[in-house]
C-alpha cells in the first residue's frame, strides 16, 4: 500500500453538558487541546502544525472563531488550518490532519476544538440557512425536518416503525450510561421514547440528539516519529470521503439514482476507507463502529451503508439485540454515539477518540472485548459530505 | 499580594446578530417564481439526461452540463415523502405545519411545498393523509409575493 501509516498517539475529550459557563469559548478549546497533548505524552513545542474544526459561524455566535482561538490551540509561530464541512466537520479536520502527515510535511499535528450550541438556542434557525434562498429557504427546512424526510422514505422502502427507531435509542443510552463523558446518560425505554413529545414526525424528542457543550482533540504523527521515538499509537489504516449532491429533491423519484432514506454516498466512503485498510469483510473484520448519527432513525442506514448488514436488515438485527455491548459481531456506537451527546464541531473528532480508546483497550466500562479493528464516520450537511476512517490497534493485515 | 476575596459568579454578555442580505435569485430562479403568478411549474430539461429538473435550475447537477428547454410540468402529482412539524423553533412559524416533497406530472425530480388544507391536530390522522404515494394538487396564492411561498400542495380531491 503506498498510503503511509498515520498514528493517533492521543486522544482527549472533557464531559459533554448542556453548558459550561465556567469558560470562555477559547478556554474550552484549550481544554480539549491540553487533553489531547497530555493523553499523547507531547507538549504544544512537539507540535508542527494545527487543525481546527470549527462549524458554522453562527452557532457559536462568533465571527470567524479561529481568530479567537489561535492562543488555546498553541498555534502562534505554526502552520495552521480551520476546517468546516458541517456536521462532518470534526473527521474531515481529522483527515485534513492526516493528509498533513501522510503528505510528509509534518510528524506532529494537533486537532482540538470545542461547541458550545446553547449560548444561542437558534441553532434550526441558523441552520435553515443552508437551504436554497430562492427554493427552500421560505419553507422551514432544518437538520430535524431534512432527517424526518429520510426517516419517512427508509420507513416506506424497508416497512419499518417508530418501534425500530426507539431501539436505537435505548441501545445507545444503555451503553451512555457507562461512558463517563457521554451527555444523555439515563437508560430509558421503548416506550419512553414512544411517549416522547414528536418534534417532526416521526422524530420525538427520544429519538433526537441533545446539544452538548465540549471539547475535543486528537494528536496525529508520523511513523518515522513513532518508531523513533518507540511510540505504540492507534493507526488511521484508511480514509473515505464522498459528496452527495445538493438537492433532496433528485433523491426521490422515478429517475433518482440515490434514495433520500438510504446512504448510499455513505456507503461509497466506507468503500473507499476499507480499499484502503485492505478490509474485505465489514460484517466480521470490524469490532467497533462510532458512526455518525444525530437521530435513531439515522443509526439504521448508517449501519447499513458500512456494509454491517443488507439494505433495510438493521431493525430486525437490532430487534434481536446486535451491534450491542455483550453481543456478538461488530458493537455500534459503544460510546453511546452522537444520540448521546452531540458538540457538532467535535462530534467527528469524539468518533475518533472513542475508536481509538477501543483499540488500544482503553475504553473503561465500555469496552469492546479484545478490539482491534474500529470504524469511525461522519456525516455533514443535510446528508452530503460524508469521511470516515478505519483504525486499528496495530500495523499488522486486517484479516 | 493577596486573592481578591470578591465572590465573582460566571457574567453574561448578551448579544444579537441582526443581519439582512438582499439575495440575486438569477434569471433561473427569477422566471420560476414569476410563472407562480401565472399558475404555472415550471423545469428545465437537461440535455444529458433529459431529465426535466423542478424546481428549474439552470444546470443539471448529475451532469454538470446546462439545462436548455423550459418545460411547464402539470400541477398535479405524488408525494414523495413529508413530516409534520410540532415542535416550535426560534424564528422558524409556529407548528404544526406539514412540509412534503412531491413529484408533479411530467417533472423527474421532486418540489418541496408546505402541505395545507389538512387537520393537523390529530397526529396519526395528519400521517395517514400524508402517506407516501398519496396524490397532491398545487395550489396558487391570489395574493403572491415573489416567493417560493406562493404555492404550497394540497390533497387531491377524493384521495383518502
Amino acid at each position: 500500500m503506498s498510503v503511509p501509516n498515520v498514528g493517533v498517539l492521543g486522544v482527549g475529550q472533557t464531559p459533554y453538558v448542556n453548558r459550561r459557563t465556567d469558560v470562555t469559548f477559547p478556554e474550552l478549546v484549550r481544554e480539549g487541546a491540553q487533553l489531547a497533548l497530555a493523553d499523547a505524552g507531547v507538549t504544544i513545542d512537539d507540535v508542527d502544525a494545527v487543525v481546527f474544526p470549527l462549524a458554522p459561524d453562527a452557532l457559536t455566535g462568533t465571527g470567524n472563531g479561529e481568530r479567537w482561538c489561535i492562543e488555546a490551540l498553541g498555534a502562534a509561530g505554526k502552520p495552521f488550518m480551520r476546517v468546516n464541512n458541517g456536521g462532518a466537520t470534526g473527521m474531515s479536520a481529522i483527515i485534513a490532519a492526516w493528509t498533513h502527515v501522510a503528505s510528509g510535511e509534518f510528524d506532529v499535528v494537533l486537532v482540538a476544538g470545542a461547541e458550545r450550541v446553547s449560548e444561542s438556542g437558534s441553532a434550526q434557525s441558523v441552520l435553515n440557512k443552508m437551504w436554497d434562498v430562492g427554493y427552500e429557504r421560505p419553507i422551514p427546512l432544518n437538520t430535524i425536518t431534512m432527517l424526518a424526510l429520510s426517516a419517512v422514505r427508509y420507513m416506506h422502502l424497508y416497512g419499518c416503525d417508530e418501534t425500530d427507531f426507539a431501539r436505537v435509542t435505548v441501545k445507545n443510552r444503555r451503553h451512555a450510561a457507562l461512558n463517563p463523558v457521554a451527555h444523555l446518560r439515563e437508560e430509558v425505554t421503548v416506550d419512553d421514547v414512544l411517549a416522547s413529545r414528536t418534534l417532526a414526525w416521526p422524530i420525538k424528542l427520544g429519538d433526537a440528539c441533545p446539544s452538548s457543550t465540549g471539547a475535543a482533540g486528537a494528536v496525529l504523527v508520523s511513523e518515522r516519529y513513532a518508531r523513533a521515538h518507540g511510540l505504540d499509537p492507534a493507526w488511521i489504516r484508511g480514509v473515505g470521503q464522498n459528496t452527495e449532491t445538493f438537492w433532496m429533491n433528485d433523491r426521490v423519484g422515478p429517475k433518482a439514482l440515490q434514495d433520500h432514506g438510504d446512504a448510499d454516498a455513505l456507503a461509497t466512503a466506507f468503500q473507499r476507507a476499507y480499499a484502503q485498510a485492505g478490509l474485505t469483510d465489514p460484517t466480521t473484520q470490524i469490532d467497533v463502529a462510532e458512526i455518525y448519527a444525530p437521530f435513531s432513525s439515522v443509526e439504521l442506514h448508517v449501519i447499513e451503508a458500512a456494509g454491517l448488514c443488507g439494505l433495510g436488515e438493521s431493525p430486525k438485527r437490532l430487534a434481536q439485540g446486535d451491534f450491542a455491548l455483550g453481543s456478538a459481531g461488530t458493537v455500534v456506537n459503544p460510546s453511546g454515539g452522537v444520540l448521546c451527546s452531540n458538540p457538532i464541531a467535535v462530534t467527528g473528532v469524539a468518533r475518533l477518540a472513542e475508536s481509538v480508546l477501543q483499540v488500544k483497550g482503553r475504553a473503561g466500562a465500555h469496552q469492546v472485548p479484545d478490539a482491534r479493528v474500529a470504524v469511525a464516520s461522519a456525516i455533514g450537511g443535510d446528508h452530503q459530505f460524508y469521511s470516515t476512517l478505519v483504525l486499528s490497534s496495530d500495523l499488522e493485515d486486517i484479516a | 499580594m493577596s486573592t481578591p476575596t470578591t465572590n465573582a459568579g460566571p457574567q453574561f454578555y448578551e448579544q444579537t446578530w441582526d443581519l439582512s442580505y438582499k439575495h440575486a435569485l438569477g434569471e433561473t430562479t427569477s422566471r420560476f417564481l414569476g410563472a407562480l403568478t401565472e399558475g404555472k411549474i415550471l423545469g428545465r430539461r437537461c440535455p444529458e439526461c433529459e431529465r426535466v429538473l423542478v424546481p428549474a435550475r439552470s444546470f443539471c447537477d448529475r451532469d454538470h452540463c446546462a439545462t436548455t428547454d423550459w418545460v411547464e410540468v402539470g400541477t398535479t402529482g405524488v408525494i414523495e415523502m413529508f413530516t409534520v412539524v410540532y415542535e416550535p423553533f426560534k424564528n422558524l412559524p409556529a407548528p404544526p405545519y406539514a412540509l412534503a416533497y412531491a413529484t408533479l406530472e411530467g417533472a423527474d425530480t421532486a418540489l418541496v411545498g408546505y402541505v395545507r388544507g389538512l387537520d393537523l391536530s390529530d397526529q396519526r390522522t395528519a400521517v395517514a393523509a400524508l402517506a407516501v404515494g398519496t396524490p397532491v394538487v398545487v395550489r396558487f396564492s391570489d395574493d403572491p409575493t415573489g416567493t417560493a411561498a406562493d404555492y404550497w400542495f394540497e390533497p387531491a380531491a377524493g384521495s383518502n
